[in-house]
C-alpha cells in the first residue's frame, strides 16, 4: 500500500486498540497504516488455492499463504466455504499446517465461513488471537450473541457484517441502524470488548448502469465515517476489489478505481481491508482525466458519470505484459541444441534431445560418444579458455548427468559396453574432517573430462583409501581438508603409501593446505607424484598430465624437481625470523590499564540457547565474497557483480543462490541452532583465563603468545591479555559460543540423488554463509543485547564484515588462537553436543560442517592477531599448564611451531 | 474485589518456591509413592508427586507450612500433573477429581490456620493447573507437521475436571503455568470461563507462561507480547512468566510484557540455570539480589520461585518484597454478561 495511507484521516473515536497475535503480534495504534489483509488463501478468491485445495495438494497451498505474508499482507484470510470440500476438515489441516510454518504463521489468521462449525473449528487449532470473519444478526439476536460469547471465550475478534433479519445493509441508514444496532449488543449484553470489533460496511459495485447503485461507493464512505465517529473503538474493513466488479478485464480502470475509493474510504475511517496489491495503482500517478472520471463515479458527482467513465475505459489499455525467455536457440539443428544446453547449462530440453538423438543413432553409446561429448568438448575447450567460470562447468556436469542417467537403461538393455572412462580417481576429504565443497566441485570437474569419480565423502579413514584404491584400481587420490589436523592424515596417508609401495599420483587440496606444506611435508614422504591443486580449474590439466602415459614421467619428474627447489627455499627463509622466549615474551604483553578500563558486566549471565531464529533474520548478515571464492571467482561483493571478467557469471550464481535461500527459507529446510554463555572470568598466570560457571569447578582457556621478535615497544600478544588478572582484584568477564546449520548435509544428498551436483555443492556453500551469518548476528546480539556494552551501535553489514565493532570473537584453529583442543574446553563449558546437537570429530573439526564457535572478549582494547610461530620452551609451558603429554601438544600445535 | 484482589492493591504479594525439589528431601521410595492404599497398583508409582497428597499428606501439609512460615501469602497446590492426560502416564486418570480435591482440602487447612494466627496477612491457596505433556499447536512427529497428539477439546475437558475439584476443594485462586504452548493455555482459560458461567462465581486466574529460548520466544513460537495478547481476553488476576530460565534471564521477558498489560505481573523463576547435574544451586542471596532488579524497576505484583527455591529462598525474597511497593495495575471487572 503507498499513497492512501500518507491521507488524513477522520478522528476516531478511540481510547483502546485493537491487538491481535499470530507468533508476533499485530497492534493497531493512533497511528497504524492501513492493514491489509490477504485473500489469496480464500477459495472464493483465489481458484488456484481452490483447485489446489480440492486436490489435497496442502503443500502447494501452503506457499500461496507464504507468498501472501512475504507480499506484505498483515493478516491472512482462510477459507474453504465451497460445495465440494469438507470445509472443517480443511480448515484444521490447514490451520495445523501453517502452525508449523513460522514465516506463515507469524502473522495472525482471519477465519473466513459462513458456517459457524467451520469457524469454531479454526479457533480450536490456532495459538494466537484470531479474527473470525464474520457473525450477523442475519439470523436473530440469539445466534448473534450466542456466538459472539463463544468469540469471546476463545479470544478473537470479530468482523461484523452489516447485515439484519431483514437483510444486508444497501444504504447509508441501514448501515448505520445495523452497525448501531450489532455494537450495542455485543457490548453491553456480551461484553464483547469493543476494540475487538470490525464492521464489514459492504462494498458493492458502482458503474453497473443502474441508478440505485449509484451511491454504493459514497454510503459506504459516509457510513464508515459515521461508524468511526460514534461507535468508540471499532475498526472498518470491506473487500475493495467489488467496487470496480463492472470493469472486469480492464484492470487498467480498476486499478486506479481502487485507488481513488481507498484514497476517500481511508480519510474517512477504513482501517482495514482485503486489497490486491497487485491490482492497485498509485493515486498520484492515476492520469488527471482518468482521475476525474473516476472521482465522479465513486463520489457520485455527475449524472453522467458512468456512461463518461464507460467511454473513457475505452481507451484505457491493461497494465503490463511480461516478456517471456529466448526460445529461439530451439529451433537450430539437434547437436546445437545439445551443445548449446550444454553451455548454457540448461537442463530443461535435453531429455527431449537425446532421445531424437538416440532415435537416430545406432545404439545409444553413440550419442554418449558423439553428441555429448562434441557439446562438453566446446565446455572443456571454453573453460580451458577462461571464457566459462567453474559454476557454469557444474551447471553443464548437471545437464550432461542427466542426459547420461537417462541414456544408462537404454544402454543396458542393449548389452553394449559402456564408454571407457579415460581414468579414475579417489576422491576424499580425510579422517576427522567434515569440509568437502572443494572436494565436489573438483569431482565435478573431473567427470565432466571423463573420468570417473569414486568418492569416499568425508571423514575417510585412511586404511578405506588404501583399501579402496587398491579394489577398485583408481589412477590416482585427490585429498582434501580445511582444517589444520587434517594436514597431519594428509602426511599420514602418503607415508602409508609409500609403506605399501603405492605408485598412483596423490593430489592434494583443500583451503588449508598450501605448497609448502606439500613441498616440505608430503612430498618428502613419498616418492612417486605428490601435486598441491587448490584450483578446480587446473584440476583436469594436472590430472591430465600425470594420467597421460606418454607425459606422466617427465611431468612428476619436473614436480619433484619443482618441489624440492621451492623446500630449500622456504626452510632456508624460515630461519631468517628470530624468537624471544616465552618468559620474555610475558614481560612484553600488551598491557591494558585496569584501573581506567571499562568493565561492563553482562545483562545476561550464564548458557543459553537459541534454537528458533529464522534464517530470514540471518539473511542481511551474510557475507557473500567467500561464496564467490568458493567458485574460484575472486573479487570482493557487490562490486563483484559488476566485474569485468566475471561480473556476469557472478551477478547469475547470486541471483540463483537468492532462489535458492528463499525455498530453503520457505522450507526451512536449514536449521539453525546456538548456544552461548557469559561468565566471570579473569586472567591468570599471565596466559590463562580462569572462567566461573555457576555451581561447578572453573574452566580455563589456555591461550598462546607471540614470540616472534618485534620492535620495541609493540607487544606480544595472548588473548589473555584483555581479561582483567585475577590480582586486580576485578571481576570481568568472557563469553564463548557455538552456532550450526543443520540439515545441509541431507538437503545436498537430495539434490545429488537428482543428478543435480551444482544445486548440492551451492547448498553446502549457502549453509556456509548461514554459519557465518549466524556467528555475525549472534555477536552482535551479545554486544547489543545479551552483554549489552554496546547497547547502541548501529553498525551496517559492510561494517560488520570490516570487523568495525567493539570487542573481538577469535575462534579456536584460526590465527589468533591455532589449538584446536581448546574447543573441548568450549564444547564442556557450554554442553555443546548435549544442548544444540554440534558434534566434534577426532579432528575436532564440527559436525555439521557449517558451524562456528569461539570466544567473546568485550574489551574495547581486544583486538584480532595472528600468533604467528612459537618455539618450544612454549610448548613445554603449554603441555604442562594444559595437563597434557608434550607430544600430544607438539601433535597440535605443530603447524605454528619456529622449528619446522 | 476479593480478598486477594484486595491484598494484592496493597503490597507485593509472594508466591511459594519449589515443591519438587522440597519433596526430593523426603527421598520416598515406591513403598512410600504407594502407601497402603495403592500397595498393589498396576503401574510403578515413584515420581507421581501429585499421589502424594493422598499417601503422604503430611509432607505436602509440612512443605505449605513451611512456606507460609517464610512469609509466602500464597502456596500452590500440588496439582501440577493433576490432569487426566498427565495422569495416563500412571494410569490414574480416574483418580483425578479426588488427587486435586485432597490437594486443595490439605493446602487450604494451613492457609486457613495461618489466617487465623494472623488475621492481618490472610494466606492464599492457588490451585496449581499445569500445562500437561502434550502440545496442541505442535505435531510431535516431524514427518507429519499438521499431527496434534491432542486437541483443543480433550485438553479442555481434562482442564475442567481439575478445576472443578480444585475450587470444590477450596482453592482461593487458580495458577494455570508454565505456559509453553499457548494453546494449551486457552483451552485451561475456556474451561476456567465455563466453570465460572456455570456455578455463577468468579475466580482470580494467574497465568503465568515460559520462555526456554534466548530469542525470547515460548516452546510453540511466540513472542512474550504475542503470548500476553493471545491470553488477555479473559479478566486475568496477573499474567507472567516462570520456570526455565533463572531470575535475571526472565527480566526481558517481564519488561516487554509488564507496559503492555493493566493486569498485575507474577514471575516465579528458577534458582539459576540448571547445571551439569541437572541441579539448580543458585543461593537464595544471588536469587534475592537479581530479584530486587526487578522490583526497583516496579514490574512486579506477584513473585516467587520455581524450580530449585527452598523456603530460605523464598524467605529473602519475601524480606525484599516487603520493602517496594506493588507496581500499579488495574483490577479487571468481569464483563457484564446476560
Amino acid at each position: 500500500m503507498s499513497e492512501p495511507n500518507n491521507q488524513k484521516r477522520v478522528t476516531a473515536h478511540q481510547s483502546k486498540y485493537m491487538k491481535l497475535s499470530g507468533l508476533e503480534p499485530l497492534v493497531l495504534n493512533e497511528n497504524s497504516n492501513f492493514i491489509n489483509v490477504g485473500e489469496r488463501t480464500n477459495v472464493a478468491g483465489s481458484r488456484k488455492f481452490l483447485r489446489l485445495i480440492k486436490e489435497e495438494k496442502f503443500d502447494e497451498a501452503l506457499d500461496i499463504a507464504r507468498h501472501q505474508v512475504d507480499g506484505g499482507a498483515q493478516i491472512i484470510d482462510i477459507n474453504f466455504d465451497d460445495g465440494l470440500i469438507d470445509g472443517k476438515e480443511a480448515m484444521i489441516r490447514f490451520l495445523n499446517l501453517i502452525a508449523a510454518e513460522p514465516d506463515i504463521c507469524r502473522v495472525p489468521i482471519m477465519i473466513d465461513s459462513s458456517k459457524w462449525e467451520i469457524i469454531e473449528a479454526g479457533l480450536k487449532v490456532v495459538q494466537g488471537k484470531c479474527v473470525v470473519n464474520s457473525i450477523s444478526l442475519k439470523e436473530g439476536e440469539e445466534k448473534f450473541i450466542w456466538e459472539a460469547k463463544q468469540i469471546k471465550r476463545y479470544g478473537a475478534a470479530v468482523i461484523v457484517m452489516a447485515f439484519d433479519e431483514v437483510g444486508q445493509a444497501d444504504n447509508y441508514d441501514r448501515r448505520i441502524e445495523i452497525a448501531q444496532r450489532s455494537y450495542d449488543i455485543l457490548v453491553n449484553k456480551v461484553g464483547f470488548p469493543s476494540e475487538d470489533i470490525i464492521f464489514d460496511l459492504n462494498i458493492f459495485p458502482v458503474a453497473t448502469g443502474m441508478d440505485e447503485h449509484r451511491r454504493n461507493a459514497i454510503d459506504f464512505i459516509e457510513a464508515t465515517r459515521w461508524v468511526r465517529q460514534n461507535l468508540e473503538n471499532v475498526s472498518v474493513s470491506g473487500g475493495v476489489s467489488n467496487v470496480s466488479f463492472s470493469f472486469r478485464g480492464n484492470n487498467g480502470v480498476r486499478e486506479a478505481m481502487h485507488s481513488v475509493f481507498l484514497y476517500y474510504a481511508i480519510q474517512a475511517g477504513m482501517n482495514m481491508g482485503i486489497v490486491n496489491p497487485a491490482l492497485l495503482e498509485v493515486y498520484d500517478d492515476i492520469p488527471k482525466d482518468l482521475l476525474e472520471h473516476i472521482e465522479d463515479v465513486i463520489l457520485d458527482r455527475r449524472d453522467d458519470a458512468t456512461e463518461r467513465l464507460l467511454d473513457f475505459a475505452e481507451t484505457v489499455k491493461g497494465s503490463k505484459k511480461e516478456a517471456g525467455a529466448d526460445l529461439s536457440w530451439r529451433e537450430n539443428p539437434l547437436q546445437d541444441r545439445i551443445t548449446h544446453a550444454l553451455v548454457k547449462g540448461i537442463d530443461a530440453f535435453i531429455i527431449e534431445d537425446i532421445e531424437q538423438a538416440r532415435q537416430e543413432a545406432e545404439s545409444p553409446i553413440e550419442v554418449i560418444e558423439g553428441h555429448l561429448m562434441i557439446g562438453m568438448n566446446v565446455v572443456g575447450d571454453l573453460f580451458g579458455a577462461g571464457k566459462m567460470f567453474l559454476p557454469q562447468v557444474v551447471k553443464s556436469a548437471r545437464v550432461m548427468k542427466k542426459a547420461v542417467g537417462y541414456l544408462n537403461p537404454f544402454i543396458e538393455a542393449a548389452k553394449t559396453e559402456k564408454q571407457e572412462p579415460v581414468g579414475k580417481i579417489l576422491m576424499a576429504t580425510v579422517k576427522g574432517d567434515v569440509h568437502d565443497i572443494g572436494k565436489n566441485i573438483v569431482s565435478v570437474v573431473l567427470a565432466c573430462n571423463n573420468y570417473e569419480i569414486v568418492d569416499l565423502g568425508v571423514m575417510v579413514p585412511p586404511e578405506k583409501i588404501i583399501e579402496t584404491a587398491i579394489k577398485e584400481r583408481v589412477d590416482a587420490i585427490g585429498l582434501s581438508g580445511l582444517i589444520t589436523p587434517s594436514l597431519d592424515e594428509m602426511v599420514y596417508l602418503a607415508k602409508e603409501m609409500q609403506r605399501q609401495n603405492f605408485e598412483l599420483p596423490l593430489l592434494i587440496g583443500g583451503a588449508t593446505t598450501s605448497k609448502a606444506h606439500t613441498a616440505v611435508k608430503i612430498d618428502t614422504q613419498y616418492n612417486n607424484a605428490v601435486v598441491h591443486v587448490n584450483d578446480a580449474s587446473r584440476a583436469v590439466t594436472v590430472v591430465g598430465d600425470l594420467l597421460n602415459k606418454k607425459t606422466s614421467h617427465a611431468y612428476v619428474a619436473k614436480m619433484k624437481a619443482d618441489y624440492d627447489e621451492f623446500r630449500t627455499k622456504f626452510l632456508k627463509r624460515g630461519k631468517e625470523k628470530s624468537y624471544i622466549s616465552i618468559a620474555e615474551a610475558r614481560k612484553r604483553k600488551y598491557k591494558i590499564d585496569w584501573e581506567t578500563s571499562e568493565i561492563v558486566k553482562p545483562k545476561e549471565l550464564g548458557v543459553q540457547i537459541l534454537k528458533q531464529l529464522s534464517l530470514k533474520e540471518l539473511e542481511p548478515f551474510i557475507d557473500w565474497s567467500p561464496f564467490f571464492r568458493s567458485w574460484d571467482l575472486h573479487g570482493k561483493f557487490p562490486d563483484i557483480l559488476t566485474d569485468e571478467v566475471v561480473g556476469e557469471q557472478a551477478t547469475i550464481m547470486y541471483n540463483e543462490a537468492q532462489v535458492l535461500i528463499k525455498d530453503i527459507i520457505a522450507k526451512q529446510a536449514l536449521k539453525p541452532k546456538a548456544v552461548f554463555g557469559l561468565f566471570e572470568a579473569n586472567s591468570i598466570n599471565e596466559d590463562d583465563i580462569l572462567v566461573t560457571k555457576k555451581g561447578q569447578d572453573p574452566f580455563v582457556f589456555r591461550t598462546l603468545r607471540q614470540q616472534l621478535k618485534k620492535r620495541e615497544g609493540i607487544p606480544n600478544h595472548a588473548l589473555a591479555d584483555f581479561i582483567a588478572p585475577q590480582d586486580t582484584g576485578k571481576t570481568d568477564y568472557i563469553g564463548a559460543f557455538c552456532v550450526g546449520i543443520f540439515g545441509a548435509q541431507e538437503l545436498a544428498e537430495s539434490y545429488k540423488a537428482k543428478e543435480d551436483d551444482y544445486n548440492a555443492i551451492m547448498v553446502q556453500a549457502i549453509a556456509d554463509r548461514f554459519a557465518e551469518a549466524f556467528a555475525e548476528y549472534l555477536h552482535k546480539q551479545i554486544r547489543t543485547k545479551h552483554w549489552g556494552y554496546a547497547a547502541d551501535e548501529d553498525l551496517t553489514n559492510t561494517d560488520l564484515i570490516k570487523e568495525s565493532y567493539k570487542g573481538i570473537r577469535p575462534a579456536p584453529g584460526y590465527p589468533a588462537c591455532p589449538d584446536h583442543l581448546e574447543k573441548e574446553t568450549i564444547w564442556e563449558l557450554l554442553e555443546v553436543e548435549k544442548l544444540i546437537g554440534v558434534k566434534l570429530t577426532e579432528s575436532l573439526a564440527m559436525w555439521p560442517a557449517a558451524a562456528v564457535s569461539g570466544y567473546y572478549f568485550g574489551n574495547p582494547e581486544a583486538k584480532y592477531f595472528g600468533l604467528g610461530k612459537i618455539t618450544d620452551d612454549q610448548v613445554t609451558d603449554y603441555a604442562t599448564r594444559k595437563g597434557i603429554t608434550k607430544e600430544k601438544a607438539r601433535k597440535w600445535l605443530h603447524p605454528t611451531l619456529a622449528e619446522e | 474485589m476479593s480478598n486477594i484482589q484486595q491484598a494484592l492493591k496493597e503490597r507485593i504479594l509472594v508466591l511459594d518456591g519449589a515443591m519438587g525439589t522440597m519433596l526430593q528431601a523426603y527421598k520416598f521410595t515406591e513403598e512410600d509413592f504407594r502407601g497402603e492404599r495403592f500397595k498393589d497398583y498396576p503401574t510403578p508409582l515413584q515420581g507421581n508427586n501429585d499421589l502424594l497428597s493422598i499417601t503422604q499428606p503430611e509432607a505436602i501439609k509440612t512443605i505449605h507450612a513451611k512456606y507460609f512460615e517464610v512469609g509466602a501469602d500464597i502456596v500452590e497446590t500440588n496439582t501440577f500433573s493433576g490432569t487426566t492426560i498427565a495422569m495416563a502416564d500412571y494410569q490414574m486418570e480416574d483418580l483425578v477429581y479426588e488427587l486435586n480435591y485432597q490437594s486443595a482440602k490439605i493446602a487450604k487447612e494451613v492457609a486457613d490456620a495461618f489466617t487465623a494466627k494472623e488475621p492481618h496477612k490472610p494466606r492464599f491457596v492457588a490451585g496449581s493447573i499445569g500445562p500437561t505433556n502434550r502440545t496442541a499447536s505442535m505435531s510431535p512427529d516431524v514427518n507429519d507437521p499438521g499431527y496434534r497428539a491432542v486437541t483443543f477439546d480433550e485438553l479442555r475437558i481434562a482442564y475442567k475436571q481439575q478445576i472443578e475439584a480444585l475450587v470444590d476443594g477450596g482453592v482461593d485462586l487458580l495458577l494455570v503455568e508454565t505456559v509453553f504452548d499457548t494453546l494449551n493455555a486457552k483451552a485451561a482459560l475456556f474451561a476456567i470461563e465455563e466453570v465460572k458461567d456455570e456455578r455463577s462465581i468468579d475466580i482470580p486466574t494467574m497465568l503465568s507462561g515460559t520462555i526456554t529460548d534466548a530469542s525470547g520466544r515460548t516452546l510453540s513460537g511466540q513472542t512474550a507480547e504475542a503470548f500476553l495478547i493471545s491470553v488477555s481476553h479473559i479478566p486475568l488476576l496477573s499474567v507472567g512468566f516462570n520456570c526455565a530460565l533463572g531470575a535475571n534471564l526472565l527480566q526481558p521477558h517481564l519488561e516487554a510484557i509488564a507496559n503492555k498489560t493493566d493486569f498485575a505481573i507474577s514471575a516465579h523463576p528458577n534458582a539459576g540455570l540448571p547445571n551439569a547435574f541437572g541441579e539448580y544451586d543458585e543461593t537464595p542471596e544471588e536469587m534475592g539480589e537479581q530479584i530486587e532488579a526487578y522490583l526497583k524497576k516496579n514490574l512486579i505484583n506477584i513473585i516467587g520461585g520455581c524450580c530449585g527455591t527452598s523456603p530460605e529462598h523464598i524467605k529473602v525474597i519475601a524480606d525484599i518484597a516487603a520493602k517496594y511497593k506493588p507496581r500499579e495495575f488495574i483490577i479487571p471487572k468481569e464483563a457484564g454478561i446476560l
